[in-house]
Formats: structure tokens, sequence, C-alpha cells
């Protein structure tokens, strides 16, 4: 009898001990996440600890409101040829309609920045690529213009550039014979600051975009994730993509 | 013996004939300055001689680090080299013609360059808070400082 209790209180002290380790485990790489997110010297790799993300509620974006597509072409220097089947778009407000109700949402779509992305399985260059940190570009240098990862993309969220192309910007350059799309402003987020989209969306008050790492539980867009319900598009494809959405 | 001392003389005087300044005077096309911003005692990222000939294995090694694993120092940024080596005037050369920085050199060693086609060939100005005037070492004192004040 006497044995049992010991054994007890062995196991309690046990446990107690390996719950006090795992809890010191969890909050340590919070805080570590927290500090690779924000201050990441310019002279240090990215790493899979962190995954960018975005959460989009429909509720708050207005039907007539394009503050975030204009804020797009802006920082990268996207402009028009007047030709809107083949002219670049990263960003882009699509209309969904009730056709019972007649009701009418709109929301922003751009790249999903998938966890397991098509446009990435299908590149026969391996121009198309998944960064560490979970955000998929294109590596210009090697993409010879085939267009598969187009064909690929279920968000149809990549164009083709078919004009040759002159003042880029200096930290989003672009050029004829590639495919591109939305980069989730990659040298915004290396430069610990937002996307262009989610600057523009929250300046105007509208606050219906939020960025951040997934992977920190303490990020502000982990937090509206675990309260509110949310959902991917597409989810039945099984892509796990970066970007949701609430209200859809 | 004798041959090899005759070759060291010959090939002595040949030195001796062609000189740079010759060189420049006879086979070289003029080279416009460029407007650049660093400072004389600054100098470029890496002695001359060095970037003449490597300029391009810098170049390459910085954008896949650049792309692939977001490292953003300043030193070999294609970004700097413009900024550094271009004017930023409006009626400035574009990079098709001769007396853009790079292109002066590439048309007289028949290289072409592709960089331009996608890359700004020529400073803009961005809206950011980073001064284009510091060194990559006082731009990373920089951003760490800017990193610890946002949090």
């Amino acid at each position: 009898m006497s044995d049992e209790s010991n054994i007890d209180s062995y196991r309690r002290r046990f446990l107690g001990g390996t719950t006090a380790a795992v809890a010191g485990l969890s909050i340590a790489p919070g805080v570590l996440l927290h500090e690779v997110a924000h201050a990441r010297p310019a002279d240090q790799a990215v790493t899979s600890e962190v995954r960018w993300g975005m959460l989009i509620d429909t509720g708050k974006c207005a039907n007539d409101c394009t503050d975030c597509v204009t804020a797009c072409n802006d920082e990268h220097g996207l402009e028009g040829f007047g030709r809107p089947e083949t002219d670049a778009q990263w960003i882009r407000k699509v209309s969904l309609k009730d056709k019972q109700t007649g009701h009418t949402q709109t929301l922003p779509m751009l790249c999903q920045h998938c966890e397991h992305p098509p446009c990435v399985d299908v590149c026969p260059t391996g121009a198309s690529f998944k960064r560490e940190d979970g955000i998929v570009l294109v590596d210009k240098h090697i993409c010879i213009g085939c267009r598969y990862c187009m064909m690929a993309c279920p968000y149809k969220a990549r164009s083709f550039i078919h004009e040759s192309l002159q003042d880029q910007k200096p930290h989003a350059p672009r050029g004829k014979g590639t495919v591109e799309s939305c980069t989730f402003c990659v040298h915004r987020v290396d430069d610990g600051r937002k996307p262009a989209c989610v600057e523009a969306c929250t300046a105007e008050n509208h606050n219906a975009m939020v960025f951040g790492d997934l992977n920190d539980p303490a990020s502000d867009i982990s937090r509206q994730l675990e309260q509110h319900s949310s959902r991917q598009i597409r989810a039945d494809l099984n892509l796990n993509t970066g970007v949701r959405y609430r209200g859809i | 013996m004798i041959k090899n001392s005759l070759i060291i003389l010959v090939l002595g005087m040949l030195l001796g004939v062609v000189t740079p300044g010759q060189a420049a005077d006879s086979l070289l096309p003029e080279i416009p300055e460029a407007q650049a911003r660093f400072s004389e005692a600054q100098g470029c990222v890496e002695p001359t001689d060095d970037m003449r000939v490597n300029h391009m294995q810098y170049i390459l090694h910085q954008r896949d680090q650049t792309m692939y694993e977001g490292i953003r120092t300043r030193q070999h940024s294609l970004v700097e080299c413009i900024n550094c080596h271009v004017s930023d005037a409006p009626d400035a050369p574009r990079v098709d013609s001769e007396e853009h920085f790079c292109n002066s050199c590439h048309t007289y060693t028949a290289v072409s360059v592709d960089c331009f086609q996608c890359h700004a060939d020529r400073p803009v100005k961005t809206s950011g808070t980073h001064s284009m005037s510091t060194t990559p070492a006082q731009h990373l004192q920089a951003r760490a400082a800017e990193a610890i004040t946002n949090e």
C-alpha cells in the first residue's frame, strides 16, 4: 500500500516536472518567434519558424472599395496597357452573388501562398518556389514563361508580362516573358513592414486585412483566427493556403 | 640563359611601350564620368580591380541569397550599384546608351547585359527611411536600432 502511494507520488512529481518543462518550451519558442518576426537582421536567412499569412474579413470589405488594388499597383509599378485580359494584376476584387437572394459581396483575391503550391509542383525549371517562411515567389532569372503555373493555380493569381517594360521599381524587378504574382510584398516583410495592401486598408480605417505570423500564437492574426471562424477558398484541394477569409 | 634574358628584355620593352595612358588615348573610348553618389573617400564596396573582374559573381551570389533567403545586405546589391554609379537626373543616360555606367564598359567589351530588362537602370528615390549615403555597416546598425524602437 505504502509502495503504491510512493509510486503515485513519484508519478505526480514526474508528470508535474514534465508539464513544467513543456510549458517552458512552448513559451521560449514563442518569444523567439516574436524576435525573429520583427527584428531579423538583414544578413540572416529566413527560417520556417515563421509562416506569413493573411486574414481577410469580407464583412469589412466595401463593395466599391479598391484601395488594396491601387496600393499594390503603386507599390510595384503595375501599369495597364488598356488590355484588361492580359494586364498584370497581383490582387483583384472578386464579386460573389447569391443568385437566390441577390446579395452581393466582394473580396480581394491574391496569391494564397499555399503550403503545397500547385504552381511550384508544375514548374518545369524550378523558377516557381516557396521560401522557408511560406512566401511563394517566381525566380524570374530562370522562368521561361511557359505559364504552366498560371494554368495550375486555382486562384488565377498569376500574370504573364507581355510587353517590354521600363522604369520598374528597384524593389520589384519585372520583365517581359516571365510570370509574376503577389509576393506578400516580400521586400517590405524582410524590412519588418506590412504589405502595401494591408497598410492601405488599415490606413483608410477599413481594417479588413490582417497580416502576420501564423506560427506565432501571440500574433494578432493567430488570435483572430482562434477567436473567429474563417475558411480557405477551395479548402477541398488541401493546399493549406496562407490567406484565409472571414464572412464567406 | 641568354635566351631568357632576351625574352625578359623584349617583354620589358613591350610593357614600356604600351603604357596605360597611351592605351587610353588610342584604344579605349572616352567613358563619361558617372555621377557618383558616394564620396571619393568611401570608394567602392570592393577594390576597383576586383570589381572589374568579379562584379558579376558578387551580384549573382547576392541575387540568390536575396531571393531565396531574404538576405538584404547592401554591399553587393544591384540596387546599390545603381544608386552609386548612375545619375538620377531626369535626362540621365539610360542603359541603352553608351554613357550609362554599366553599358559604357559592356559595349566596349561586347558583352550584353540583361539585368536591366527587369531591373531599374537608374536610381529611384523611394519614400523609405533609408538614406542612400550610408555604408552597409551603418545601414545594418540603423536597421537594428529601428527594430528595437519598433518593439
